[in-house]
């Protein structure tokens, strides 16, 4: 194996450390002990213990951890549905379908946001939690199809056809078949779509009403005012959950893996 | 036969589950993705009325024809007029193009190179490079935005640094101005313009380099002569990719940008939630959707073109 010359060498580790300094240096102001942001005072978790005092901020990020959960749920069984339907059925409307599923996607977040809440208004429907789940996952859903699609493309449908062969019914097919098949992209689905639900500040702040602060609105409404030690605390729990679910996530894959390589083998 | 017909087995158990398939992420995506857009487009050829909502009634089917030609006079391009008349939206939309045409060339500038490393790294390394540049991805954009206001405040690091380093005497206002914007534009975008990159240049066949060298091509010359031009899908996906989200952006020129120049995601944030007109603000959603719909379709043209070509 060749070894890389400087030029590309020095491209990514200067790459890299723009990616990722300023997120370090977050997390280590975090444990600031100075009320001033800019000056260090030595190692502390005051900030952290400030945090567990601010009601408004706990009770944002319940309220960010339920909608994601839901919205990311619903997400996931629309956008595998959506999926199975884009790559196993041709139907009457599959072009524009296949529009609408994927243009979310492109559509500036100020304009999805602008038109749902136009359409709660429309039908009178009372913004809150509820609102926000269905914005959400009608902006999830597409991620989740892409996901689940690439997986269905490169599917091999040979193991469905036998259990079809063997009289297995079609929805009994799915659930003992291509559903275990699918599931890492199924999982990857439903995580990206449960941190994309989480990190929404703009269509929340449209489809939000009274009582559905989320957890981006409230530190958004925190940072027009400035820098302050407590959102750098508040900012380093949100990276560690977000990596430790990405981990995880990563981890199950490889062990799932590791079960299914000596099946097929056999 | 891989593709079954959903029709194959009308009233069959089969056709029921298929469409059932079919018919829950439809109808789902009809009411909440094309309804609501529908709704954008009456709003803004309605006008604004004093009543709350900020618009006159939504299409009432009940009393027949004569409410649906009702219906149509009552459209007005009044709040068309009103965008095209007024300096400040037709600047508006200037600025969101030139800002997302800027940090488009300089994200290619910057990905590129890093793409081509990625590509070029040993093999068993790079699935690890491409997690490391989408990590980031998954970490909060606001909070990465916010990161960068740490930095650039007017005691923050970056300016701490530069006097230490004895570059600058006075600390340099980095906030409010539009390099900040480019700042956290060309950070926030950066994978979207690598990975389709480094997927075009990774499958590049390195013996037609290899080729080139043997018949005494530099290096630099062969980078552009081959390897840019069989990267060009991916270099239309990534500035595709940038360019689309920079144009309609609200929270990085909201956070980093100052307030004497805005752009259009700013705009219309600022006509719905401060200003209260709506029409207006839909009026405005929708150009910003044609607007960006031509480079969609251009791309697209391209492409086809280009698998026709190759034909």
């Amino acid at each position: 194996m060749r070894r890389m010359s400087f030029t590309n060498l020095s491209a990514l580790v200067l790459g890299l450390a723009f990616l990722y300094a300023p997120i370090a240096i977050l997390i280590v102001y975090s444990f600031n002990a100075s009320r001033l942001v800019t000056v260090w005072g030595g190692w502390s978790i005051r900030w952290y213990a400030a945090l567990l005092e601010d009601r408004a901020m706990i009770d944002a990020a319940l309220a960010s951890l339920g909608i994601a959960l839901v919205s990311a749920a619903l997400a996931t069984v629309l956008g595998t549905l959506a999926a199975l339907a884009l790559t196993r059925f041709r139907f009457h409307g599959r072009l524009p379908f296949s529009a609408m599923v994927y243009a979310p996607l492109v559509m500036p977040e100020v304009i999805t946001g602008l038109s749902l809440l136009l359409l709660f208004v429309a039908i009178d429907l009372d913004r809150g939690f509820f609102t926000v789940i269905i914005a959400h996952t009608t902006l999830t859903m597409c991620f989740v199809t892409i996901i689940v699609q690439s997986r269905l493309a490169n599917f091999d449908r040979s193991l469905e056809e036998a259990a079809m062969d063997l009289g297995c019914p079609p929805g009994r097919t799915f659930c003992a078949i291509t559903l275990p098949l699918i599931m890492p992209a199924v999982t990857a689905g439903f995580l990206l779509a449960f941190s994309l639900s989480l990190d929404d500040l703009v269509i929340a702040s449209f489809t939000t009403g009274p009582g559905a602060t989320t957890l981006p609105i409230r530190i958004y409404s925190e940072v027009r005012l400035g820098v302050k030690p407590e959102i750098n605390a508040v900012c380093t729990v949100f990276i560690a959950v977000v990596t430790a679910a990405v981990v995880a996530a990563s981890l199950i894959g490889k062990s799932r893996n590791r079960q299914r390589r000596p099946l097929l083998a056999s | 036969m891989a593709k079954r017909s959903i029709r194959a087995g009308v009233g069959s158990a089969v056709s029921f589950g298929a469409k059932l398939v079919v018919a829950a992420p439809y109808l789902w995506l009809l009411g909440f993705f094309l309804v609501p857009f529908l709704i954008v487009l009456k709003i803004s050829l309605s006008e604004t009325a004093i009543a709350q909502p900020p618009y006159t009634p939504v299409l009432d089917f009940s009393a027949g024809f004569r409410s649906v030609r009702d219906f149509v006079a009552g459209l007005s391009f009044a709040n068309y007029i009103t965008i095209a008349d007024d300096h400040l939206y037709i600047l508006s939309y200037l600025k969101s193009l030139k800002v997302a045409a800027v940090s488009t060339a300089i994200l290619l500038l910057c990905g590129v190179p890093l793409a081509y490393a990625m590509a070029r790294a040993p093999r068993p390394v790079r699935p690890l490079l491409v997690t490391l540049i989408v990590l980031p991805f998954w970490t909060s954009f606001l909070i990465r935005i916010y990161a960068w206001i740490n930095i650039l405040q007017h005691d923050g690091l970056l300016n701490r640094s530069l006097i230490w380093l004895g570059l600058i005497d006075q600390p340099i206002t980095w906030l409010a101005t539009d390099t900040a914007v480019y700042i956290g534009l060309i950070y926030s975008y950066l994978p979207f313009m690598v990975l389709p990159l480094y997927a075009s240049l990774e499958k590049l066949d390195e013996t037609l380099l290899e080729a080139a060298a043997d018949l005494g091509c530099p290096r630099w010359k062969a980078f552009f002569v081959i390897t840019i031009p069989l990267a060009l899908p991916g270099l239309g996906a990534g500035a595709l990719l940038c360019f689309i989200p920079i144009v309609g952006e609200f929270v990085i020129p909201d956070l980093l940008g100052g307030s004497d120049s805005v752009m259009i995601g700013q705009t219309l944030w600022t006509e719905f939630f401060a200003d209260k007109d709506w029409p207006v603000a839909s009026a405005i959603a929708v150009v910003l959707v044609v607007l960006l719909v031509i480079p969609i379709v251009v791309y697209q043209h391209l492409q086809t073109r280009d698998i026709e070509g190759r034909r």
